[in-house]
């Protein structure tokens, strides 16, 4: 009985293990399969969901593009600076993200402002450095009003919208959506609640893996 | 033996509650104050200053000077409930901020939320009760 018991309970272990080494992140939002022929098989593949491009300034004036998020993976979210509500639980837990991968090449932060009229660049800047944020990793920027909320509802699936029923006028919710190199959205967590922002950096981890392998 | 025990339990029992009835009205208050003022502090103020009141970056002051809260403890009630502008020192480094006010927030409110932050985060103010809040409050400038 007790060897019965035993040999579970490692096989048990050694298949949590290879789950963990064989997990991957989902690709979220609309996919679509297309038909395509490779070495005269019919073959069908799936199209995921990407984030296409796009143009904005940063807190140093300087335009920021799709192509700054080449090649790395990235994190995203909208919030604006005046925001008194769930930005500073926001952004007090991107902080931490941030510090535990800052100097990481792979890696970059997105914030963008829905605040078009007041969060010019300046205002970003300043934010900014309140924060502690200097150097590009961490890119806040301005944008258009179209480019900016028609970004978040159709490409990053977040809701965000001006509403003169708010007393602040603007109303957005607190998703961080992680990106990868492909632009395709690879998790979605609640910016407010520290257990999601946990899994938010254990699944960065797991992308950086999957996307880099070992290499530094 | 079990003798012995139910003795000691009997004891136990006497000495907590004997010492329970001790306790004076203040601190029953006390913490009355601080577990209302917690959850104020919880739904208002948190956010911005933080679980551990350590404020973030230089957006928002910490509450952990206690020199502070000390030196401007009849103003308090003020800032919570008008909010504050302008520079502000704390732990010497310069804030310049908004904080909004509290319009909702009654003076018994304001006074619980003062006696959760000036005793917690390092801070130990004792108490401090509404009267104490409404003539702060009628002070405001
Ligand atoms: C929207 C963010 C925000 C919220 C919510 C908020 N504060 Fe503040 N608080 C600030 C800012 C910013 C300052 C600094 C203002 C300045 O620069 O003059 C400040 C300053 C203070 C100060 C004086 C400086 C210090 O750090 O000791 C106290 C005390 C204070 N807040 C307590 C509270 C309490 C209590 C609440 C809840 C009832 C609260 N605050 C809610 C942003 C906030």
């Amino acid at each position: 009985m007790k060897k019965v018991v035993l040999v579970a309970l490692a096989s048990l272990i050694f298949q949590s293990c290879i789950n963990t080494s064989e997990k991957k992140l989902p690709i979220l939002g609309e996919r679509e399969p297309v038909e395509k022929t490779v070495a005269g098989k019919l073959l069908i593949d799936t199209i995921y969901q990407t984030v296409p491009a796009f143009s904005y300034f940063n807190q140093d004036s300087i335009p920021v593009t799709n192509k700054d998020f080449d090649n790395k993976i990235y994190v995203t979210d909208f919030f604006f600076t005046s925001c008194n509500t769930i930005c500073p639980i926001m952004h007090r837990n991107m902080l931490n993200v941030y510090t535990k991968f800052k100097g990481n090449p792979k890696v970059k932060f997105l914030s963008h402002t829905i605040d078009i009229k007041y969060d010019l660049p300046s205002k970003l800047k300043s934010y900014a450095s309140k924060l502690g944020i200097e150097g590009n990793q961490w890119e806040f920027v301005h944008g258009s009003r179209d480019s900016i909320f028609g970004i978040a509802a159709k490409s990053y699936l977040v809701s965000a919208f001006e509403d003169s029923t708010d007393p602040q006028g603007l109303v957005h919710q607190g998703w961080f959506i992680l990106v990868d190199t492909k632009k395709q959205l690879r998790g979605a967590y609640d910016g407010t609640k520290e257990d999601q922002v946990n899994q938010l950096m254990k699944d960065m981890e797991l992308l950086l893996k999957e996307e880099f392998g070992n290499e530094k | 033996m079990r003798n012995k025990l139910i003795y000691f339990i009997f004891l136990t029992i006497a000495f907590t509650s004997m010492i329970q009835s001790c306790q004076n009205e203040t601190s029953i208050n006390f913490k009355r104050y601080y577990v209302n003022g917690k959850r104020l502090y919880e739904n208002n103020c948190q956010n911005c200053h933080g679980s551990d009141g350590k404020g973030l970056g230089t957006l928002y002051p910490p509450l952990t000077d206690s020199s502070y809260l000390n030196l401007n403890r009849n103003k308090l009630a003020c800032i919570i409930r008008n909010g504050q502008t302008g520079t502000v020192r704390v732990n010497n480094i310069a804030y310049d901020g908004i904080m909004p006010g509290n319009q909702t927030l009654a003076d018994i409110d304001i006074a619980q939320v003062i006696v959760y932050i000036t005793n917690s985060f390092g801070n130990k103010q004792g108490f401090y009760d509404s009267e104490f809040a409404k003539n702060d409050l009628v002070k405001c400038k």
